[in-house]
């Protein structure tokens, strides 16, 4: 029990109070690196009843927080010292930014008298991330520390979520409280618009009524605000095709009849070509990137845009929007579903919806190539599908593996595919997944890779290994950086500029290094051979799938509309499973 | 779209770091800022800071929006330019070592309720306040005389009559 600045009956310091407030908040595991300027901290989590995990690079600690976070909904920890410690954690702030994921990072800094002195490890961390986090803080008093944890929990998961830096001079971890505040500060200038405004809710069902040709677009934000139930309603009512961004995948069920699969760039045929000619495109919780839409000249010409969003600023700030509402996805479709429920649904939103099924049946990208070797990354894909189940937890790094992933990987649950959107960092996939597999254990966790991303973070096969985080690795292993080196083979004739990685490592020696079990793979079928066993063996295992280098994903060029997809796009003539229409 | 000037007023947490986070906000959005002044409000703890920027409507409605979303940002308020009082303060150390020059400046800065306020034998220092196009048409004045030194906050501005922000 805490009384005012006593932590188990001894005055309470700055470094114990931090630990106190995390637990208050829930929070069982953090995942960090220490130094310098944080060890008052460390000091304390020594005996402390917060699980720890030590990773080998910071970059590491701030992904897993993200794939934490995503993966359970819950806000994800991490820490380091100052300075370098400090700036490694920047990518993984910046990723958790961009993709709306509730991290907190406490960060040491030297001591608040040498602040500003070019000290040793000192750099300017609240400057350094003021454009990549939600907010920022810094104690000057030990006191505050209690309520700047609550705040930074509230900031981080409330509203649009996102990242909050605590930086945290050494000497006011060491500092005695006086008394332990057990609430957040007010917060005058902060209070996210949950529901939406009623006149815009009526405008937006009447243009949904009056709509021939509807369509949905989900993004991350149907997720994070856990209305996936709401989309599968609206878009069973209203008979309208749904299709997702990357960060969308999951909110809809992608075996359902009425899925597209994901928009934009590397989207589905299917999707692009719809999405142009919808003439309601009723777009929830995303923020119309450049990746999706295109150039937006060209995009959804013929529609009326209803855009559902908590954050303001993103509505009009890359399209022009007919119908905004600000609000909190699931308030917001929950609103325009008891409007609907009372109204008829017109005859030709039938026939839109039976024509797209025709249309999405006869253009499923083929995924079965079940001769080819090498093997293709389709066949891949579809072997990991036959062997997980719904539960299972994919993530991705960036990259070919990540937008083939995107495009032919089944997602049938939100939180279940977790992909660095906005940031596109390579090396994300695999502590996301080491994140992910910590916040929920019970579920396995499979990370789909580059060999490019993956060299980025393997030194964190250590963290793995020391922990027995039982999770599968798989890598895409083309030795190349696939995504570059296809803009290289498609828009600079070829010039292959330093986009071969070469013949090393030996993913499998390398795995032996830190006594895990790896496996290399190069024929179909043994994948989902290999990864049966994985899954089922209750241990970390790498699985080193060889795969076609030249084998590119039809895309649609920047600059270019939606339809302008160049490359040949091989169509599935296997029958598809479909998922049921629930009402 | 039409690029105008706008006058924003907001009212912020009067903290360290809070300037650096709203001109950091403009650097990453690619708005323009004229200039920028703060001080206390009549609200202790809180600040107003007075922004001048140029945009369409669009630009200022993205900026008002990301404004808004910092969390040490309590209110934002885009001033109806016809209907505001707008101040701004300069300094300029005009040069005038003859009897002639300086008793024109001084002339000069009671035509336009300026202030001589530091005196030197090559130099006199005018303090003139109002809005923009007075100073703008004061500093074109003084030009002729040759000035040595200027400085100027920026305006600062309230809406007329009872309304506040």
């Amino acid at each position: 029990m805490i009384k005012n600045g006593v932590f188990k009956g001894v005055p309470m310091n700055g470094g114990q109070a931090i630990v106190q407030a995390l637990l208050d908040e829930g929070v069982e595991t953090v995942f960090g690196y220490p130094g310098g300027a944080v060890l008052p901290l460390y000091d304390v989590l020594y005996d402390s009843e917060l699980k720890h995990i030590l990773v080998r690079h910071e970059q590491c600690a701030a992904h897993a927080a993200d794939g934490y976070a995503r993966a359970s909904g819950k806000v994800g920890v991490c820490m380091a010292t100052s300075g370098p410690g400090a700036t490694n954690l920047v990518t993984g702030i910046a990723t958790a930014y961009i993709d709306s994921s509730p991290i907190i990072a406490i960060i040491g800094q030297v001591a608040t008298q040498f602040i500003g002195n070019d000290a040793f490890q000192e750099v300017d961390m609240l400057g350094i991330t003021m454009p990549i986090i939600k907010h920022s803080f810094r104690p000057t008093n030990p006191n505050d520390i209690p309520q700047i944890i609550k705040s930074s929990f509230k900031i981080a998961k409330t509203g649009r979520p996102g990242p909050v830096v605590i930086d945290l001079p050494k000497d006011i971890q060491e500092a005695e409280l006086d008394e332990y505040i057990d609430k957040p500060f007010k917060l005058p200038g902060y209070k996210p618009t949950l529901k939406g405004h009623p006149l815009q809710i009526k405008k937006a069902a009447e243009a949904i009524l009056n709509a021939k040709r509807p369509v949905i677009l989900a993004g991350g934000g149907v997720i994070i605000s856990g209305a996936s139930k709401e989309l599968k309603e609206l878009a069973n009512t209203i008979k309208a095709p749904v299709t997702t961004t990357l960060l969308g995948k999951g909110s809809f069920p992608e075996d359902h009849p009425y899925s597209l699969g994901m928009l934009g760039m590397h989207g589905r045929k299917v999707a692009n070509l719809t999405v142009h000619e919808c003439d309601c495109l009723i777009a929830i919780g995303c923020r119309f990137s450049d990746r999706t839409t295109g150039n937006i000249a060209k995009f959804a010409p013929n529609a009326k845009i209803i855009h559902i969003d908590i954050d303001p600023a993103e509505i009009g700030k890359n399209i022009e929007v007919d119908i905004p509402i600000v609000g909190d996805a699931k308030k917001v479709l929950q609103d325009i579903l008891k409007i609907l429920r009372k109204r008829n649904i017109n005859s030709e939103k039938e026939e839109w919806i039976e024509k797209t099924i025709k249309f999405r049946n006869k253009c499923m990208p083929r995924i079965t190539f079940e001769k080819e070797t090498p093997l293709k990354p389709q066949q891949v894909i579809k072997e990991i599908m036959e062997t997980i189940d719904d539960n299972t937890i994919v993530t991705t790094d960036v990259g070919q593996n990540q937008m083939w992933m995107a495009h032919f990987y089944t997602s049938k649950k939100p939180r279940k595919f977790i992909s660095s959107g906005g940031l596109g960092t390579m090396g994300f996939g695999f502590p996301a997944a080491m994140g992910a597999k910590i916040a929920l254990p019970e579920e396995n966790v499979v990370a789909v890779c580059g060999d490019g991303g993956f060299l980025m973070v393997s030194q964190d096969l250590a963290t793995l290994r020391e922990y027995d985080i039982p999770i599968t690795i798989c890598i895409m292993d083309n030795r190349h950086l696939g995504m570059v080196a296809q803009w290289q083979r498609l828009f600079y004739d070829e010039r292959m500029s330093h986009t071969h990685l070469g013949k090393v490592p030996d993913f499998v020696k390398l795995a032996e290094a830190y006594n895990i079990e790896a496996e290399r793979v190069e024929k179909p079928g043994e994948v989902k051979e290999t990864l049966k066993r994985a899954i089922n063996s209750g241990d970390p295992i790498i699985i080193d799938i060889v795969i076609d280098p030249m084998e590119i994903l039809p895309m649609v060029p920047p600059g270019c509309g939606l339809t302008e997809i160049v490359g040949e796009y091989k169509v599935e003539t296997k029958p598809i499973k479909e998922g049921k229409v629930e009402e | 779209m039409e690029v105008k000037t706008h006058i924003i007023s907001t009212i912020v947490e009067h903290k360290p770091g809070v300037l650096q986070r709203v001109s950091g906000l403009f650097t990453r959005r690619g708005f323009n800022i004229e200039s920028i002044t703060v001080g206390e409000s009549e609200t202790p703890g809180l600040a107003r800071m007075t922004i001048i920027a140029k945009g369409d409507d669009k630009i200022l409605e993205q900026l008002t929006k990301q404004l808004n979303k910092l969390i040490d940002v309590i209110k934002v308020r885009d001033l109806e330019p016809t209907n505001i009082v707008q101040r701004e303060l300069c300094l300029i150390k005009v040069h005038a070592p003859e009897e002639r020059a300086r008793s024109e400046i001084i002339q000069y800065a009671n035509i336009f309720r300026g202030k001589i306020v530091d005196v030197s034998t090559e130099t006199l220092t005018v303090e003139i306040t109002g809005d923009t196009d007075k100073i703008d048409a004061f500093i074109e004045l003084m030009t002729g005389f040759g000035i040595k030194e200027l400085a100027r906050t920026g305006p600062t501005a309230m809406s007329r009559g009872s309304k506040i922000i």
